[in-house]
């Protein structure tokens, strides 16, 4: 069953920024594998989901209780561009 | 020859035959000798190394003694998180970046008075099956420099083969331990999901990833595990209560236990001298006490489809931090959305590419229920699988790989033959569960072949039991001959 | 045509726990940027998260206070998107099972009681902070973005409503009960203007009758109580003037723009959103026991709805009982204690509802701390129900008690307003009044009656106050109809 695949929408949507040359390269991997892993349709839909912990676990929580925050130098070290204690990122949004 | 292990340099740091600063010596020679050839280390921090092996040294001396690992060398696969050590999860789009803070596991290991020698290689951010996908250049399999060594735990497995580290720690998601250890001669562990911290490990797989150890033996893997396992406040799925000494049941044998040998884990894809030595383990086993079953798990076929749904879709979420806002690689853009797709573009490779692309279109509007979440019923079925098997038997084995180590560059192409490595990998991860790769012997072509033991949840000590004879019947211990000529 | 609107109310209440939902780091207003994060709320490579159990109680209670249905499983889910204050590029939210769902909450507008259903409750995390800088400082024009995290991961409880209500004023109100809410649980400061109690209202219209909904549009960015009810209100217009003009509605978020009172579209984030919603891989399920529900429970404060009926039950009238219901704790804390001090339970609520409350305004004092203790509250009452004193008098004693001049009955020795019941201290003050208003004992032999009052209070106007008005009106009527001349 051959899958059909918006390439251009799901690069967008990973926010990706690939050439038409990459897109059409990836949207025929992209075929050839979810050829493959479709084959889990062939499983009985009646099964319940099973994306819980192996060992079953509940209720994991922290009590509320501060826990020394990390260095701002340190941190900001590792930004490719800060000011006065801020990380500075271009515009949000284009006029487009 | 006989290769150092960890107990047995544990033994000769105590009666003083030998110095934590000796052992690292020796560790960063070998690496010096084969690094060239091998690439196993993307960072080997000499200087703290030896800082650490001295104070492992005064320590001894002053009556201190923090336990087996202490003034041992060990490798870290660089996608764990390091205090002011270099962590790029082998991607570009984290060259240069230095955490400021220690994985948990990471601190476990310092505070055993490891002596932490460097990052190993990977498959970017873990995704492959031969550290081809490195950013940072492939690694190459000590026992023919032309084959890969496996992945993703690729440089881990290899130093730990040449001995460039006495053990070392991996990440295992679909087999990224077990693979690679089965492709280089050395043991490799899965533990239990849950049972190792996950707090500082570059995430791929939330809910597949498990750390675990890469050593020569069966016992020096208890080792190593015993001091990195147990419950961490900072991790959400860490199991909260005690757990079994995983080195309980070396020394039992195998007499009386049941294994089930699983009949969708050969066949077709599986080299014969691989299928060959795995079953001849199995009649050895057989021969030793154990009573030898057939046993099907019927859904495990579809295992690799689910897995190739379910790690990708997790890992587009856990790649999206990645955005040249707060660390790491930025390439300018006019807007934030432009800078983000640009830098993410540039600063991933083709396979991580591929698989957030992969995972994106499996979470999305209208494929969802089709793709993921029938991949999380597929899982469900599986675990039932597993779940009746183990009314039946103590433990599962099997290849596990269905090949030995291939040549770089034959499945770079072609990404679904390199996703069919994991095919006996995949299912454990998948159900939770621990699972061992032991290597049993070379190959005609001199290449390692590993033998899977699989077993239920928190089974660590009947694994390790199995494991133990397996290694016994196998007698293997061969030695690559660049770490001869290296040693 | 007639056209009635439809409205349904997001709020996103910041809880005010000491740590974040999800690590350790404060949450704390106004520090200095980037002070307060860590591995986890940057998203650094590796980092976790762990719940924090006080914001799950937090969100069970606010459920539970609004009459919820506490999911006895509930899961965390993974919201995909991408925005430079969201360092994960996702957020841990709830998608399809919430902790809190189904339950209501009764607004009061123009003196009715409605009833608004609440779709649900669920569990989040705030983001980072985007300070837009550059030409103008707007979005659009801005030439970089200044990131803070101090705000990443701060607990987030987001409060949806059904589309039940009509009106801007129903819309406000519902925000403004809800606030008082939330601040009476101690779970969150609700400060609009630090943005710790945020709302989105959804509006559409639709043609009076019908049952189905319009097109609706989510408005965003309103910061008071006023900016919603007014974006609300130019909201329905706006749309009811596009429809009547022949235009359609589109779905879309517009934005309110407070100065010029009017909203704008936004631009789209994603050409669609598509969150990608998928189950939290680093979290487990929250089990929530009936014996934990019941322990949350237990931690209530009284609601408002369950006070109000209390008060009821006592005997006020149900606008007095709204009062006093809405009035300040410190006012109410007076009020209980007074009548458990043996004031009679109306007329206390009197006191405290008019002329305390008003002595407080007039003085501009805090409401949460009244100078008065409910003894004193109870004393005062019993001197006015005994007629020591007069229920005037009783203003001017209250005083003298608030301005610290000692016990109620010390204040009205002191100003000499103990009130006067002897008819024969009393009498020569009402023949000097009769004196001096000869048409008015006229007007009353020609039969006017009611000409009685006016004497009654000429008298206890001379004697300031102190007159027991019961006493003069007998031998007022005495005079006058000559039994003693």
């Amino acid at each position: 069953m051959p899958v059909e695949i918006d390439i251009a929408h799901v690069a967008r949507l990973a926010r990706l920024d690939l050439s038409p040359a990459e897109l059409e390269s990836y949207v025929r991997q992209l075929g050839v594998i979810l050829e493959h892993a479709a084959r889990v349709q062939s499983l009985d839909s009646g099964v319940s989901p099973g994306s819980d912990h192996p060992l079953g676990l509940t209720n994991r929580y922290r009590e509320d209780v501060r826990r020394p925050s990390l260095d701002r130098d340190e941190v900001l070290a590792q930004a490719p561009e800060t000011e006065d204690g801020y990380f500075v990122a271009p515009p949000a949004m284009g006029a487009g | 020859m006989n290769r150092l292990t960890i107990a047995e340099a544990g033994r000769r740091l105590r009666s003083g035959l030998v110095s934590s600063v000796e052992l690292l010596e020796s560790s960063l020679d070998v690496a010096h000798r084969t690094e060239s050839q091998i690439h196993a280390f993307l960072t080997i921090d000499r200087e703290g190394a030896i800082a650490s092996a001295e104070l492992a040294d005064s320590e001894l001396a002053g009556g201190i003694d923090r336990g087996p690992l202490h003034g041992i060398p060990i490798a870290l696969k660089d996608n764990m998180s390091t205090r002011g050590v270099e962590t790029t999860a082998a991607s570009q789009i984290l060259a240069g970046y230095l955490p400021p803070y220690d994985a948990t596991v990471v601190g476990r290991l310092r505070n055993g008075g490891a002596v932490l020698v460097g990052k190993t290689n990977l498959d970017e951010f873990a995704m492959g099956s031969s550290t081809e996908n490195s950013g940072y250049g492939t690694s190459y399999n000590p026992w023919d420099i032309t084959r890969v060594p496996g992945g993703s735990s690729g440089g881990s497995a290899a130093a730990v083969a040449i001995g460039s580290a006495l053990g070392a720690l991996g990440s295992d998601t679909g087999g990224s331990i077990r693979q690679p250890a089965s492709l280089c001669g050395v043991v490799g562990v899965k533990p239990t999901y849950g049972t190792v911290s996950r707090f500082g490990l570059i995430a791929f797989a939330s809910s597949l990833d498990q750390i675990g150890p890469l050593t020569l033996t069966v016992e020096d893997s208890t080792l190593l595990l015993s001091a990195i396992w147990g419950h961490d406040p900072l991790d959400a799925t860490s199991y909260p209560e005690k757990l079994p000494d995983p080195a309980s049941l070396l020394e039992a044998g195998v007499d009386g236990l049941r294994i089930g040998v699983v009949t969708e884990l050969a066949g077709e894809g599986y080299e014969p001298e691989v299928e060959a030595a795995v079953a001849d383990m199995i009649e050895r086993l057989g021969a030793a006490g154990a009573r030898v079953i057939e046993v099907s798990l019927p859904t495990v076929d579809l295992g690799l489809s689910a897995y190739y749904l379910i790690a990708p879709a997790e890992a587009s979420a856990n790649l999206a931090r990645f955005d040249g806002i707060r660390y790491g690689l930025r390439v300018d853009g006019d807007t934030t959305e432009t800078l983000m797709a640009r830098t993410r573009a540039e600063g991933f490779g083709p396979e991580v590419i591929r698989r957030i692309l992969l995972g994106t279109y499996a979470l999305s509007a209208g494929y969802y229920d089709a793709f993921y979440g029938q991949a999380q019923r597929v899982r469900a079925a599986i675990r039932a699988d597993f779940d009746r098997a183990y009314r039946q038997v103590d433990v599962l084995v099997s290849p596990t790989s269905p090949t030995v180590a291939f040549p770089a560059g034959a499945r770079v192409q072609d990404p679904l033959a390199m996703y069919l490595s994991d095919i006996c990998t995949i299912p454990s991860p998948l159900a939770g569960h621990p699972a061992i790769s032991v290597p049993i012997g070379l190959d005609s072509q001199g290449l390692p072949i590993g033998f899977q033991v699989m077993a239920p949840a928190l089974g660590e000590a009947v694994m390790y039991q199995v494991a133990a004879e397996v290694e016994r019947l196998a007698g293997f211990d061969a030695v690559p001959q660049i770490a001869e000529v290296a040693s | 045509m007639n056209w009635e609107p439809v409205i349904g109310i997001e709020v996103h209440v910041e809880l005010m726990t000491s740590s974040k939902m999800f690590c350790g780091c404060a949450v704390e207003f106004g520090a200095p940027p980037n002070t307060n994060i860590c591995p986890t709320c940057l998203a650094l490579p590796g980092a976790l998260p762990v719940p924090n159990r006080a914001a799950i109680e937090a969100i069970m209670a606010i459920g539970l206070a609004l009459d919820c249905d506490v999911a006895p499983q509930s899961v965390f889910h993974r919201k995909n998107y991408f925005y430079a204050d969201l360092p994960k590029n996702y957020q841990i939210s709830q998608f399809d099972i919430p902790v809190c769902s189904n339950g209501h909450l009764d607004i009061e507008v123009g003196g009715e009681v409605r009833r608004i259903g609440l779709e649900r409750a669920h569990m989040e995390e705030d983001t980072g902070k985007s300070t837009h800088v550059g030409d103008g400082g707007r979005i659009h024009a801005a030439e970089s973005t200044l990131l803070d995290f101090n705000r990443s991961g701060v607990p987030l409880v987001e409060i949806v409503s059904k589309p039940d209500m009509h009106s801007a004023a129903e819309a406000r109100a519902y925000a403004q009960t809800l606030r008082s809410l939330v601040a009476e649980l101690g779970v969150s400061d609700v400060r609009l203007e630090e943005g710790s109690l945020r709302f989105d209202a959804n509006v559409s219209v639709r043609p009076a009758g019908e049952l189905g909904l319009g097109t609706k549009v989510e408005v965003k960015n309103m910061n008071s109580f006023r900016s919603l009810e007014h974006a609300v209100d130019y909201e329905i217009r706006r749309q009811v003037d596009l429809i009547e003009a022949g235009g359609r509605v589109v779905q879309e978020t517009r934005h309110w723009d407070e100065e010029a009172g009017v909203t704008h579209s936004m631009r789209t984030k994603e050409g669609s959103s598509d969150y990608r919603y998928f189950t939290e891989p680093d979290l487990v399920p929250m089990v929530m026991s009936d014996e934990w529900v019941d322990k949350v429970r237990s931690t209530l404060p009284e609601l408002p709805a369950q006070r109000l009926r209390r008060y009821i039950d006592r005997g006020l009238d149900a606008s007095l009982a709204g009062v006093l219901t809405a009035s300040s704790p410190g006012l109410r804390e007076l009020y209980e204690s007074a009548v458990a001090e043996g004031a009679e339970p109306r007329s206390a609520a009197n006191w405290v509802t008019g002329e305390i409350t008003g002595w407080l305004r007039r003085n501009e004092l805090d409401e949460t701390r009244v100078p008065l203790a409910g003894a004193q509250l109870a004393a005062l009452l019993a001197l006015i129900e005994e007629g020591t004193i007069s229920s005037s008098a009783g203003k001017e004693v209250l005083e003298g008690v608030l301005a610290g001049e000692g016990s109620p009955e010390e204040v009205a020795r002191a100003r000499d307003l103990i009130q006067i019941t002897d008819p024969s201290a009393l009498r020569a003050a009402v023949v000097d009044v009769l004196e001096r208003h000869p048409q008015a004992v006229a007007d009353y032999t020609d039969g006017e009656q009611k000409i009685v009052g006016f004497l009654v209070g000429q008298v206890m106007k001379s004697t300031r106050g102190r007159a027991d008005p019961r006493v003069v009106n007998e031998i007022i009527r005495a005079h006058l109809d000559g039994s003693e001349m």
